[in-house]
């Protein structure tokens, strides 16, 4: 079947220019003209370094964006996901032409509409009424258009009993719920929506993501959704881009993108942890070691060496295990289960845990560790250790096209229609 | 992959524009924000005052009033005929124009740029709306110097009207393009460059002195012989000094200094609208 491209970025690359404006800008103004008007290349683009915030650089020039090419289905919801200046809101801001990209294009066969940080066209003086006309002809509605929807957006906004005062007597979430009740019907092909589910409270996300969804499976129409809520993000989109450093590191199934996103960086499966204090005034964990070959027979086998100063009475230890989502999975402790855990006073010793046939999907999984005695914890190590529960003899993980909810695997299900 | 035919795509986003773009067709298509910005911008002057849209009609009022003072009754300028009240009253009233035109659309990028940096429309939309809004505004103001026109008539001064008062709303509409062109070229140096806002200031109180608001052109350079030409080649000089004709006929139409302004007046507007262009792109990168 041929595929329905809406929208397709191609190189697209962005580059900014670091520190302030001043005589230096102006000279390097020049310098540009300068190349230009003898017809060469523009002297600045040859430079620019990967833009990575935290190291320090020597060239002025960074890349926000670098060679970016996706393409977008009619009808899908495509999650674009990183960190911190991965280059999530350039990208979106060059796909809504607020800016444009430094080289590449982007081709479209719809109208696109953005919903970046809303409630930004409003005016304080004006009522919600009035602001409801201005920010939907800013967001590129006529007139005509929002008069016949007016009734909607307001029982959407759930604003009514303050529609005609000044919207600066609104609460900062009745600005926010009027604005995104104006945005949600607007009817683009393409709907960029940038982290606007950050602000109102639980009703009203649920609510967003719901009219989003209908937007989306509904009407069939496009949606690109940028958000550090990852439940809001895997409820939503179907594909992912994960961006990194202003490249795209990868793109495809949501969930496998998420899974990535989730990996913090390392690429490799982090087994062992090594405590850096060397001094030992509380007590504390020195190691922990996680068995990598256990992992791959589906047994998590994890040995933790403690040390401290004093006598501790009864030393124990917890473990709680996390999805790629952050969500806890499930979690013991030596006195949840305690068969065989003998208890004693000691300054240094061993804890070793033992759980045969995790019941855990293929996936990656971060574990962290409560050290503490009989009465409190002395310290956590949160997400110290991570591993990957690779597609393994698992019975049923193989047949196609099961989507399965949660992490755990059950093994004993029955379903009767009686 | 994809082998529907490549020309198909509803638009392109690419690093350039086009040399030269005025897209008419997408400005029409977002003619109702045009109309309610324009609203906004008169609603918003007067909510939460007590005189409400009277503010605009008190500017204007006094600064004639002290520009007789000071320019008549003090340094003694000679209006002829026509009451030295009124005649400062036409000046600055047209002028008013010009100069509401320039403030608002000079720093169009720098006042808008939070909008601006979330979501696109054709941005010449703000400064257009700052333009038509003013000229709305002008509408008030004139309407008092009416007041006045006719107050002086019936008390028996001789006034008259000239016949080419029917191209006076030409003359306004080159004035609101000669104020958004300026305007536009200036808002776009001042994205990067902030001294350019430093200019408009008291660039705007100099100009006034050159463009013949508080005396007739003639009168510069019978005086001032050597400084004469300044006000001549000044373009704002021939439109207030015409429009004076037409209201008052007091001073002389100079059809060479008005092809002279119509000139101007266009070569500045599309220099502004094609520098305004190229700025629209990247602007938010350096504002």
């Amino acid at each position: 079947m041929e595929k329905d491209i809406i929208l397709k970025a191609t190189n697209i690359s962005k580059q900014y220019r670091l520190g302030q404006v001043g005589t230096g800008t102006l000279s390097h103004d020049i310098n540009r003209w300068w190349h230009k008007i003898r017809g060469k290349e523009d002297p600045y683009l040859k430079i620019g370094e990967v833009n990575d915030r935290s190291i320090k650089g020597t060239s002025d020039y960074v890349w926000a964006l670098q060679d970016i090419n996706f393409e977008v289905e009619r009808g899908e919801v495509l999650g674009i996901i990183g960190k911190n200046g991965a280059g999530k809101s350039t990208l979106l801001k060059i796909l809504s032409k607020v800016t444009a990209p430094t080289t590449g294009s982007i081709k479209s066969r719809g109208r696109i509409a953005s919903l970046l940080e809303v409630g930004t066209g409003f005016n304080g003086e004006m009522t919600g009424r009035e602001n409801i006309y201005l920010n939907g002809a800013i967001l590129g509605m006529t007139k005509k258009e929002i008069s016949s929807k007016l009734d909607e957006i307001i029982e959407f906004s759930g604003c009514e009993r303050y529609i005609d005062t000044p919207v600066k007597r609104y609460s900062s979430g009745m600005t926010v719920r009027l604005a995104f009740a104006v945005a949600a019907f607007l009817e683009p092909e393409i709907l960029v929506v940038d982290e606007v589910l950050a602000v109102g409270d639980a009703e009203f996300q649920k609510k967003a993501i719901g009219k989003m969804q209908d937007i989306s499976k509904g009407e069939g129409r496009t949606v690109l959704f940028v958000s550090h809520n990852m439940d809001a993000v895997r409820q939503l989109c179907t594909k992912g881009i994960l961006l990194e450093h202003g490249k795209v590191k990868h793109k495809g199934n949501i969930d496998t993108v998420l899974n990535l996103y989730n990996l913090k960086n390392d690429t490799y499966s982090k087994t062992l942890f090594v405590s850096k204090n060397i001094e030992v005034i509380k007590p504390q964990l020195k190691s922990v070691y996680l068995d990598e070959n256990e992992i791959s027979l589906n047994n998590l086998v994890l040995e933790a060496d403690f040390i401290s100063s004093n006598e501790i009475n009864n030393p124990a230890l917890g473990i709680v295990i996390y999805n790629y989502l952050n969500n806890p999975v499930f979690g013991t402790n030596s006195r949840i289960h305690n068969n065989g855990y003998i208890e004693k006073k000691c300054k240094e010793g061993k804890i070793k845990l033992t759980i045969k046939d995790l019941p855990l999907l293929p996936g990656h999984y971060f574990v962290s560790l409560f050290f503490g005695d009989s009465i409190v914890d002395f310290e956590k190590y949160e997400e110290i250790l991570k591993f990957e529960i690779k597609n393994n003899n698992t019975t049923f993980i193989n047949v196609p096209d099961v989507r399965f909810i949660g992490s755990t695997k059950l093994n004993n299900v029955e379903w009767n229609l009686i | 992959m994809d082998s529907k035919s490549t020309n198909d795509w509803l638009f392109e986003i690419t690093p350039k524009n086009k040399f030269f773009s005025l897209n008419l067709k997408e400005i029409w298509q977002y003619r109702d924000l045009l109309m309610l910005f324009v609203k906004r911008d008169i609603v918003t002057v007067y909510k939460q005052t007590v005189l409400g849209p009277l503010w605009y009609l008190i500017q204007p009022l006094f600064t004639s009033i002290t520009f007789t003072i000071i320019f008549n009754n003090v340094a003694g300028i000679n209006t002829g005929s026509v009451p030295p009240f009124l005649f400062n009253l036409a000046g600055i009233t047209v002028w008013n124009y010009f100069t509401a035109c320039l403030n608002g659309t000079s720093d169009t990028f720098k006042a808008n740029a939070s909008i601006f940096g979330k979501v696109y429309f054709p941005r010449i939309i703000t400064p257009l709306s700052v333009v038509i809004s003013n000229l709305i505004k002008f509408g008030i103001q004139f309407l008092i110097f009416v007041f006045f026109y006719l107050l002086y008539y019936f008390q028996g001064a001789s006034l008259s009207l000239n016949g080419l008062i029917v191209f006076f709303p030409f003359l306004i509409l080159i004035m609101g393009i000669l104020g958004l062109g300026l305007g536009m070229l200036i808002s776009s140096m001042v994205t990067k460059y902030r001294d350019f806002s430093n200019l408009v200031g008291f660039g705007i109180q100099l100009l006034m002195y050159l463009s013949a608001v508080m005396y007739p052109m003639e009168l510069i350079k019978q005086k001032l012989p050597q400084f004469g030409w300044i006000v001549a080649y000044n373009p704002l000089a021939y439109i207030i000094e015409t429009s004076r004709f037409m209201l008052l006929e007091v001073g002389s139409v100079s059809t060479l200094g008005l092809l002279y302004t119509f000139f101007v007046t266009l070569t500045l507007f599309f220099i502004g609208l094609l520098i305004f262009n190229r700025t629209e792109k990247n602007f938010i990168d350096t504002v």
